[in-house]
């Protein structure tokens, strides 16, 4: 009697296929990822019911921290660096090109003009440790104003959007909502975070 | 085909002796390895959801006295964003022209939200209005197919645009936190309240809070 051969299968699995998928995700999620550009501050945003996604590009964004300190940003590398270049044209200060790019790469910033130079003069790496003060934008120098108009001069397709903390005082956004009405931007978004609730019915 | 060399086995029985050959296969493990550990990394630094914002209109500023619109005072409401998340809010009597007396409430769903959907309501009513149903049944008819998306989009800026409608004044006090503005804003939202404003507080509505919370009981 013939014995009864059990055909041996190999152990080997194919991975090809798998390969092929592996790569695939790790594809769409570098593709998909976008790093935080590092922030000067952190911001906990209050959560809303909106569900207009932000817009990409040509935003300015005025971030309010908790502590009530007041950053700003453009979002643009040539128009960041235009708008360094005219605002220091109006205040008589000159910038190197050193600093001009390192203004143009950075994102938010908060200190006083006056003390923009030191900033800009600290490397990316320790700039989260420079103490910034906040823009000041009060009624007797509202350096807030200048930015604000410059960049719409510069960028005339510009939107702004608030970007404060939850815990941030209301006399500061007060601030701001006034320095924008005076330079006629009367349409505006605050960033939020989604929240869970829903809609009423 | 890319594989796992299957161990040893692969030696023939007699034949001539060769030269060792090399097998062409390479191990892909340490590869697949490396790949799913960067996917791993890729999908935890990823943030998926965007932020989302909140349009807001503001008037414009220089407007002269005269060109502002008189809101009716039966229509309006004010209300007072306190400190520690608390609201104030009052109406105006129709016939003396002053303040009713002001009511305390917070952000809860029992709280400001009740308020606003209610007068809201009852406003709509007593004009006989009758589209006050809310958008949220007109989006989810719309999913049901029970009417366009044309018919939709115009019942709801009927919703929002209709003259007798509920109004809002919002001030917020100094001490009030920029959360409150946006919880404000939106219940707005929730509430289908297309008409509101943002206005700066005066001192008497200051003292209006401070006397409405000396009067609050514990």
């Amino acid at each position: 009697m013939p014995k009864v051969k059990v055909p041996r299968k190999s152990t080997s699995v194919d991975m090809t296929a798998m390969t092929d998928v592996a790569f695939l995700l790790l594809t769409f999620f570098m593709l998909a990822t976008q790093f935080k550009p590092e922030e000067a501050v952190t911001i906990d945003a209050p959560s809303s019911v909106a569900e207009v996604p932000l817009p990409d590009k040509d935003m300015m964004t005025i971030t309010i921290s908790d502590d009530s300190r007041v950053f700003f940003e453009l979002q643009g590398q040539q128009y960041k660096e235009e708008l360094i270049k005219k605002v220091a044209d109006i205040h008589k200060i000159t910038f190197t090109p050193d600093q001009i790019k390192n203004f143009s790469l950075m994102s938010s910033f908060g200190v006083p003009l006056n003390n923009l130079g030191n900033l800009l003069n600290t490397k990316s790496a320790d700039r989260a440790k420079f103490v910034q003060a906040g823009i000041p934008c009060d009624s007797l120098n509202n350096e807030l104003a200048e930015w604000i108009w410059q960049s719409r001069l510069i960028n005339n397709q510009v939107r702004v959007a608030i970007k404060g903390d939850q815990d941030a005082n209301f006399p500061v956004v007060k601030q701001v909502i006034k320095t924008l009405q005076e330079k006629k931007v009367n349409r505006f978004n605050f960033i939020t975070n989604m929240s869970t609730e829903t809609v009423e019915k | 085909m890319a594989e796992i060399e299957g161990g040893g086995g692969g030696h023939k029985k007699g034949g001539k002796p060769k030269g060792k050959k090399m097998s062409t296969r390479v191990d892909f493990t340490p590869m697949v390895d490396l790949g799913f550990l960067l996917i791993t990394f890729f999908m935890l630094t990823t943030s998926m959801n965007k932020p989302k914002t909140m349009e807001i209109n503001m008037p414009v500023k220089d407007v002269t006295e005269e060109e502002k619109q008189k809101v009716k005072a039966s229509q309006a409401i004010t209300l007072l964003l306190a400190e520690n998340d608390e609201i104030v809010y009052y109406f105006i009597n129709e016939t003396t022209g002053d303040p009713e007396t002001p009511v305390i409430t917070n952000f809860s769903k029992g709280g400001i939200r009740a308020t606003l959907l209610n007068k809201n309501k009852e406003l709509l009513v007593k004009a006989n209005a009758n589209n006050y149903d809310s958008i949220p049944v007109l989006k989810e008819m719309y999913r049901m197919n029970q009417i366009t998306e044309d018919e939709m989009k115009k019942r709801i800026s009927g919703i929002k645009a209709n003259p007798n409608a509920l109004i809002v004044v919002i001030k917020a006090d100094d001490k009030a936190k920029y959360r409150n503005l946006v919880d404000i804003l939106d219940e707005m939202l929730i509430c289908n309240i297309g008409r509101y404003a943002i206005v700066d507080i005066t001192p008497v509505e200051q003292d209006l809070i401070k006397t409405a919370m000396s009067l609050k009981p514990l």
